[in-house]
């Protein structure tokens, strides 16, 4: 079966997806596909894409044989993909930069953004400043307690960041305060979406400007030993870093996907972000696909020790590989991630983002299974400064 | 013809659409207020189902649904509550709600439950006609009118399609943003009723910022009915029985509407 033709005409990957939002924005919606898909058959458009990526964010970023890890783990040889390596220290930068060059290109000088750890917010206000645009990012109150040095340096960048009371006051709740305001300013603004969620185009959008991810590593192993690789291990909060490298090997079905979801404090004690492990299918920010919610269709309250995992929705074509099992989705919990982080930290000498821990967890899990011969990524989306605080309180605690 | 069709069967009458949140402030307070809606001179009530990421809504109703959340309003308190309203007035009475509690319920089974409570229409604003045939079938199966809305943005091509598509009226949204009330009606208003209604014969009713006499007026020479939604969930939530300043803004409405 071939994955990598879809999302079809309308937007969908089998039944998931779609447009469902307030009428004003279908226009827009429409006015952004045309803008990419030309985008996309613009040499000069693909070419200031690729410097960029190139000499401001700093591509390719390596694939690294972490040895001692592999070791520690005890089977498998553990690659990590270093996403953390990229300019503002996320892969969030990839999208960030693209769908920058699409507003200019537009002629939207306004942008607004959600964001929930914040990476994707300093992704967006860097891209703002280096191409002198307004910048509003939304973000929720819980989530800028928790986060205030990325709230920071939002706002070194020149960007205005609204903080968001309403809900659960975290990243569900800044989607909703962005989406107001881009159908209010919808004519005048660009929404720079950070995640593979809401309406066509967005999922795909995001999906092919974080595939660079991907693509680099197809070569940087075929270049190393040969071959492809027998895992790739990536986590899955909206699930923009995991479809980023996955997407590439998507119809290479020898190449197992493992997605890894967060489980808070456990499925059992509903405070997790597992939305394809432990939801159903539904409908939340213009998407139809596995989402976190009640027997009435009320949007659940999630949890994660992970800002940038804490989210009751995901992705549409994650939804869909779940459902045609392409792609395996494992959960890690809070404690399992803080033990990978620190793993990683002393192993390795790489703090990682506490989203990225949750991806290494599992490795820690299923490496030693495995034999020498096997090669496993693991997608290092991001590195864990900003966390620093949450390990900090937690350690203390303890 | 529908019982939404008939409001719009009589001549020169505009309609006056009116929204409240079940269950806001208090599920008591939602049974007593509509009869009286209606005896004041609402043509069509809107029984708004909370749900809890309403994004096209402003912070008023994003409020009351909050509330009547915490209250523990369902789609079935929803449902129990047409029912009991419908045994007390025969105004046309439509659910207003997101699309995910609907889709939850199961929409075949909503759809029954809902002609079964004598609820008439549904209005579904995260549902655009285009993502709609599953809803509209069910809708249709049991006799309800499924209202789409238009909006400054609409070309003229979706204007074709959402006219199409929408049974009982049009729901025009009068201005770019979310539910609320605001000061002035928008710039180009008259155009944009003028844009539609060179595509429709439909009715037409405008919402989104509609709040005092003086605005209802002006929008009444424009289209065929208004809607009035924040500025009376405003008005619910400081008021109480026998709820005379809900009523003295509605009968203050339907004057202007009637001149």
């Amino acid at each position: 079966m071939k994955y990598s033709i879809l999302p079809d005409s309308r937007g969908y990957y089998g039944q998931f997806g779609g447009k469902f939002v307030p009428e004003t924005l279908m226009f827009a919606l429409k006015e952004l596909e045309e803008a990419y898909r030309d985008a996309q058959k613009d040499e000069d458009f693909q070419q200031k894409l690729n410097q960029l990526l190139n000499d401001y964010v700093g591509r390719p970023t390596p694939l690294y044989l972490a040895a001692k890890l592999t070791e520690q783990c005890g089977g498998a040889q553990v690659l990590l993909k270093r996403e953390d390596l990229a300019h503002t220290g996320a892969h969030k930068i990839n999208n960030a930069i693209g769908q920058g060059l699409l507003a200019v290109r537009m002629g939207k000088r306004r942008v607004i953004a959600e964001t929930g750890a914040g990476q994707h917010g300093v992704a967006v206000a860097t891209v703002c400043a280096l191409f002198g645009l307004e910048c509003v990012v939304y973000m929720g109150a819980e989530d800028i307690r928790r986060q205030s040095m990325n709230v920071f340096r939002m706002e070194l960048l020149g960007a205005d960041v609204h903080s968001v009371d309403s809900g659960s006051r975290t990243l569900k709740d800044a989607v909703n305060e962005a989406v107001r305001d881009w159908v209010t300013n919808v004519e005048t603004t660009y929404y720079l979406l950070g995640s593979s969620v809401g309406p066509h185009p967005y999922p795909m959008l995001v999906r092919d400007f974080q595939s660079v991810i991907g693509r680099e590593t197809r070569e940087q192993i075929l270049s190393s030993h040969g071959r492809l690789p027998d895992y790739i291990v990536a986590c899955v909060g909206g699930g923009s870093n995991s479809i980023g490298i996955f997407f590439p090997f998507i119809d290479d079905e020898d190449v197992k996907l493992i997605g890894v979801e967060a489980e808070g404090q456990g499925v059992a004690s509903g405070k997790h972000s597992a939305s394809l492990s432990a939801g159903s299918p539904g409908v939340l920010h213009g998407a139809h696909s596995y989402l976190l919610q009640d027997d009435n269709g009320q949007i659940s309250e999630t949890h994660s020790i992970a800002p940038g995992l804490d989210y009751p929705g995901v992705s549409p074509e994650h939804s869909y590989y779940k459902d045609t099992g392409r792609v395996s989705y494992v959960t890690v919990n809070d404690r399992e991630a803080l033990e990978a982080f620190k793993l990683l930290t002393t192993t390795e000498g790489i703090i990682p983002a506490l989203e990225s821990a949750h991806a290494i967890a599992h490795v820690t899990r299923l490496a030693p299974e495995l034999s020498r011969d096997t090669l496993v990524v693991v997608n290092l989306s991001g590195r864990g400064d900003k966390d620093l605080g949450i390990v900090n309180e937690v350690l203390t605690d303890e | 013809m529908s019982r939404i069709d008939t409001v719009f069967s009589q001549p020169k009458r505009k309609a006056l659409v009116a929204y409240v949140t079940v269950g806001y402030p208090t599920v008591k307070s939602t049974l007593e207020i509509v009869p009286m809606l209606a005896e004041c001179g609402c043509d069509i009530v809107e029984l708004g189902i909370p749900f809890s990421d309403p994004l096209a809504d402003g912070a008023t109703i994003q409020e009351a649904s909050f509330q009547a959340l915490q209250a523990g309003v369902t789609p079935r308190t929803c449902l129990e509550v047409a029912e009991q309203i419908r045994r007390k007035t025969d105004v046309p009475l439509a659910f207003m709600t997101y699309y995910n509690p609907v889709l939850r319920y199961g929409l075949e089974a909503f759809c029954t439950a809902c002609a079964r409570a004598g609820v008439e229409g549904l209005i579904v604003p995260d549902l655009p006609p285009d993502e709609s045939v599953d809803l509209d079938g069910a809708a249709q199966n049991h006799g309800l009118d499924l209202i789409f809305l238009l909006t400054p943005t609409s070309n003229n091509e979706r204007i074709r399609l959402v006219v199409e598509k929408s049974r009982g009226f049009v729901y025009v949204v009068s201005l770019l943003g979310v539910t609320g009330a605001r000061d002035s009606l928008p710039a180009g208003l008259g155009d944009f009723i003028g844009r539609i209604r060179n595509e429709t014969a439909k009715p037409l009713c405008v919402g989104f910022g509609i709040s005092t006499p003086d605005q209802a007026k002006q929008v009444g020479q424009l289209a065929d009915g208004i809607i009035v939604g924040s500025r009376l969930v405003q008005l619910i939530r400081d008021d109480k029985l026998p709820y005379e300043k809900v009523t003295s803004f509605v009968r203050g409405l339907r004057l202007v509407l009637d001149k």
